[in-house]
């Protein structure tokens, strides 16, 4: 065996050791099929497995290496189940989708695909990916590494949660209204959702058009950059897609000299966790000690951000939504007696409790006589969320806030009340809105969980944002390791 | 009736011959096995996106300019959303408040008066897939077994045309769709084949007190595919509207279609079971940035269009309107006109036997221009042995026909069957006296004051000439030996 811990093992020092010829593709894979098969049947992290792509593929890196020396070469990868892939099913955790097999692949892993990644399998989510905890899965519900009891957050849960669990070396997710910050929060991870249009959506399963970006989910700051680098870029086949202006750097930076940072009062008015803001207030400490300034400012419109995400999310997932109809693809319903019945039926059956009230929010608010009240307010609500944050750059060079009000909460706790579960998103759905890029990283534990701080940048800011959570993440020192521990049980560690 | 008068407003859908489809890089094509065009993209796979043709938007704005509408610096694609299996998406990528093109007109004639048309707006969109209804008789989905669709032509390049309320008659709305559909096969951007549905229509329509200013409320008349039955459903739909008005009644806003076998117009859908499409603007494009510049270049490289070809024709050939619009109004007519011509047959004259027997040869073998049994480089060589003289205009018109029959020459066909005309004096005068002998009686008319049957008597001579006769050399040999 490699001896290698998966756990805290980041890609950064896998990629040297493959190099150096101290481990090989194959045990690098081999070491997280192992440990998927240790802790898979406690966390459920993945929906489907590719074990036998895996192995190959990591044997054809080794005997290949000097051909296939990518920068990225028989690193192990999770895909959220949201890309469609070529060969392996794509469900988006839907019943609708149960079967699907893609034709294509989409452009973001097309990019580590050629790189020579060595995929492990694709990651639960919410259906669709609608939902903060991964309990909107159709299939399972994926437990949070630092307590089985505890969600992992989402909709990215299986993959922040396959990454925390050492079951990955690392994961690609997707970020509409936090899907990507939230639980790597709560899983103890980092995670970035870079700017709307940064990576091609060509090929991830559209919720919120407008709103979706693929970024990373890793281990450290660093392989967040190096795997950032490797997925961005103009795509020709999504025309909403941009070309960076200058290249993602690796970070390297220790010190944070002369960084204004901006601490929006409004966030921290949100129903902070005593917990987490003491974690958040450390952090900006730490700003100061390494150089930087933080000055509170003020997001005046943050309030209404929510209820407009709760409007536009929902009006483009209804029509996004509305190709399930059991005519080309995917589930259809059994013996429909007409083409109204095939419909209702299909996706009746299809769709689970989430999607469905998302559906219906949606239709009502791009209903006629009900336009400008509901999805033409949302859009000018969000042009004013927009324009606070234009404002606030003026002054400061990033905005820190905590990335969720709370750590991971018990499974179930809030299944009950939609409303209760949509706040978890309060401090990271105005970044989506405004399409800048944002950062999770963890800070802390509270009650034995992460804590997650979160940074945002002007549009394109990547690299001062991987700079700056690069030094941050020095000094925090963060052990990545969780504990698998279970408080139902209350088994001690 | 009279005290009623109808006013017509019309949308025309128009296929675009681009080479891809208007969202993806699959091939437009026309007649190829079911399904072989298709993509992620056109058939709504989860995660495909559309991207612009930006061929589409040329052709598109080229039917703007023609127009003379303004093709707008921004536009925006919106969703239109309603579910049905020819729709894989399950909504149409369409223009909506921010469309192509806006304000504009077009100029038509009818019956040699020239009317003009306001044209509201133009804008793109994406064609639907083909549904095939299999079992049952009407071919509908109700009744039928199971259904069938084709997707070769889901996302084909589609322009909608809305004009404003301005046509006047059910004829004048036909020649309207006519000019309209040659305009556009000029502009190179679409064949407009109605057969399959490359050019398709809906009719609004409505009736008010002649002389009002106000609108009545319109009925929309659907499937037509047809001049012929856009002209009956109008002729059904407008008596229709003044019965129920002169009733006392009212007009409902809704669908009608309309029945070519029974020639009457049902309704189709009403408003209350009318779809809320429930636009929005399509989050998977950018608004979509028209630079003028190339609007200009655009404008600067356009073929020539009808209306300005027919006033060159009467400036240039010093034609009357009415034959510059019979040959100037199409392409293919213009094209072999202006051949002739250049042929050195004289413009008016090859005006006359262009309209005359050329055309009616083309009526009769169904062909067009250019492409009818005579080139017109024959026909320039016949035109101008009748000019010369050499051909009687009668016997020019047999030569013709001869051309035809016999695939040859008009100098040939008149060698080998003896029809050049007789100039020769002394040939002509022995046939002058013969007719002369032979018709005593008009003679004597003649004598006594009655001048006019001298034409009688012209006509004699080219009857026993086979028609070859020099007919104004016949006339001076008859004065001279009546009068003399």
């Amino acid at each position: 065996m490699s001896g290698l811990d998966p756990l805290r093992l980041t890609a950064k020092v896998a990629k040297r050791l493959l190099v150096d010829g101290e481990v090989s593709a194959a045990e690098l894979a081999k070491t997280y099929l192992d440990q998927i098969a240790a802790v898979e049947p406690r966390v459920k992290a993945y929906i489907r497995v590719t074990y036998d792509n895996a192995a190959k593929y990591s044997t054809k890196v080794d005997r290949e290496m000097q051909a296939m020396r990518g920068p990225l070469a028989g690193l192990p990868i999770a895909i959220k189940d949201n890309m469609v892939t070529e060969g392996v099913t794509t469900t988006c955790a839907s019943r609708i989708l149960r079967d699907y097999m893609p034709v294509y692949t989409a452009t973001a892993v097309r990019q580590v695909w050629d790189d020579h990644v060595v995929m492990l399998g694709k990651t639960n989510l919410d259906e669709f990916a609608m939902g903060s905890s991964t309990e909107n899965s159709s299939y399972q519900t994926t437990a949070n590494p630092w307590d089985l009891a505890t969600v992992p957050g989402g909709s990215s849960g299986g993959s922040a949660a396959a990454v925390a669990a050492g079951e990955a070396l690392w994961a690609l997710g997707s970020d509409t209204g936090g899907s990507i910050r939230q639980p790597a929060a709560l899983c103890g991870i980092v995670g970035m959702k870079p700017t709307y249009g940064a990576v091609s959506r060509y090929g991830l399963i559209a919720f919120a058009s407008s709103l979706d970006q693929i970024g990373p989910l890793t281990r450290s700051v660093y392989d967040c950059a190096l795997l950032l680098q490797h997925i961005v870029g103009r795509d020709c086949m999504d025309s909403t897609s941009v070309a960076l202006p200058e290249p993602v750097k690796l970070p390297d930076a220790q010190r944070l000299d002369g960084l204004r940072v901006g601490i929006p009062a409004e966030y921290l008015a949100a129903g902070i966790e005593p917990g987490v803001r003491a974690r958040f207030d450390e952090t900006t400490a730490r700003v100061e000690e390494l150089g930087g300034t933080c000055v509170e400012i003020s997001l005046p419109h943050t309030e209404y951000a929510l209820p407009a995400y709760y409007i536009i999310a929902p009006a483009e997932a209804s029509a996004n939504l509305a190709r399930f109809d059991g005519v080309r693809y995917g589930y259809r319903c059994k013996d429909p007696v007409d083409l109204l019945d095939m419909y209702e039926r299909t996706r009746g059956e299809g769709f689970g409790p989430e999607v469905k009230r998302r559906i219906m929010i949606g239709t009502y608010a791009l209903s006629a006589g009900y336009y400008d009240a509901y999805y033409g307010r949302a859009q000018v609500v969000r042009t004013l969320v927009r324009r606070d944050f234009e404002r606030a750059f003026a002054g400061v060079d990033l905005i820190a806030s905590p990335t969720t009000p709370t750590v991971a909460f018990r499974a179930g706790s809030r299944t009950a009340d939609p409303l209760s579960m949509y706040v978890c998103d309060i401090c990271t759905i105005p970044a989506n809105l405004a399409g800048l890029p944002a950062i999770s990283i963890p800070c802390g534990l509270s009650d034995g969980l992460p804590v997650g701080f979160q940074l945002i940048g002007p549009a394109f800011s990547e690299n001062r944002i991987l700079q700056t959570a690069h030094a941050l993440e020095g000094a925090i020192g963060f052990d990545t390791a969780p504990g698998f521990r279970d408080s139902r049980e209350e088994v001690p560690q | 009736m009279s005290a009623w008068e109808p006013v017509i407003g019309l949308e025309m859908h128009v296929e675009l011959d681009t080479r891809t489809k208007m969202f993806c890089g699959c091939a437009v094509t026309k007649g190829d096995e079911p399904n072989v065009h298709t993509c992620p993209v056109c058939l709504a796979h989860p995660g495909a996106l559309p991207v612009v043709n930006q061929r589409a938007i040329e052709y598109a704005a080229r039917i703007a300019l023609a127009l003379h509408c303004t093709v707008q610096p921004r536009n925006i694609f919106h969703r239109k959303n309603y579910f049905y299996p020819d729709l894989p998406k399950a909504y149409q990528i369409s223009q909506f408040d921010e469309p192509l093109a806006t304000g504009g007109w077009f100029d038509y004639w009818v019956d040699g008066e020239n009317l003009r048309c306001r044209i509201n707006r133009v804008h793109m969109e994406e064609d639907a897939a083909k549904l095939i209804h299999a079992g049952g008789d009407t071919g509908r989905i109700a009744g039928s077994d199971y259904s069938m669709v084709d997707f070769n032509r889901g996302g084909t390049p589609l322009i909608e045309i809305v004009t404003e309320p301005d046509i006047p008659s059910p004829e004048a709305a036909r020649e309207f769709l006519q000019q309209l559909r040659n305009l556009v096969i000029e502009l190179g951007v679409s064949e407009c084949n109605m057969e399959e549905g490359q050019i398709r229509w809906d009719a609004n329509v409505s009736v008010r007190p002649a002389g009002s200013e106000t609108l009545g409320t319109r009925t929309e008349l659907k499937n037509m595919n047809s001049f012929r039955y856009l002209q009956q459903a109008l002729d059904a739909e407008i008596p229709r509207q003044i019965e129920v008005l002169e009733a006392g009644g009212t007009i409902d806003l809704e669908t009608l279609h309309f029945d070519p076998d029974t020639g009457t117009t049902t309704p189709l859908r009403s408003k209350e079971e009318a779809h809320d499409y429930r636009y929005f603007p399509e989050p998977d494009l950018v608004p979509l940035v028209i630079d003028p510049v190339w609007v200009e270049e655009l404008r600067a490289t356009q073929p020539e269009l009808p209306a300005a070809r027919v006033e060159r024709f009467m400036e240039h050939y010093g034609l009357s309107r009415a034959d510059a619009v019979v040959l100037g109004s199409s392409a293919p007519m213009a094209g072999f006109y202006e051949e002739v011509v250049a042929a050195g047959a004289g413009a008016k004259p090859a005006a006359n036997w262009t309209m005359g027997e050329y055309l009616a040869h083309l009526n009769a073998a169904g062909l067009e221009a250019g492409h009818g049994h005579v080139t017109a480089e024959r026909l320039a060589k016949l035109v101008k042995l009748v000019e010369s003289g050499t051909v009687s205009t009668s016997s020019g018109k047999e030569v013709f026909a001869l051309m035809i029959e016999e695939r040859a020459e008009p100098e040939a066909v008149v060698e080998k069957h003896g029809l050049g005309q007789i100039s020769d004096t002394s040939e002509l005068e022995a046939a002058v006296a013969r007719v002369l002998s032979e018709n005593p009686a008009q003679v004597e008319q003649y004598r006594g004051g009655k001048q006019q049957v001298l034409g009688f008597l012209v006509g004699q001579v080219m009857k026993a000439t086979g028609g070859r006769a020099n007919p104004q050399l016949v006339n001076e040999l008859l004065r001279a030996a009546l009068d003399g």
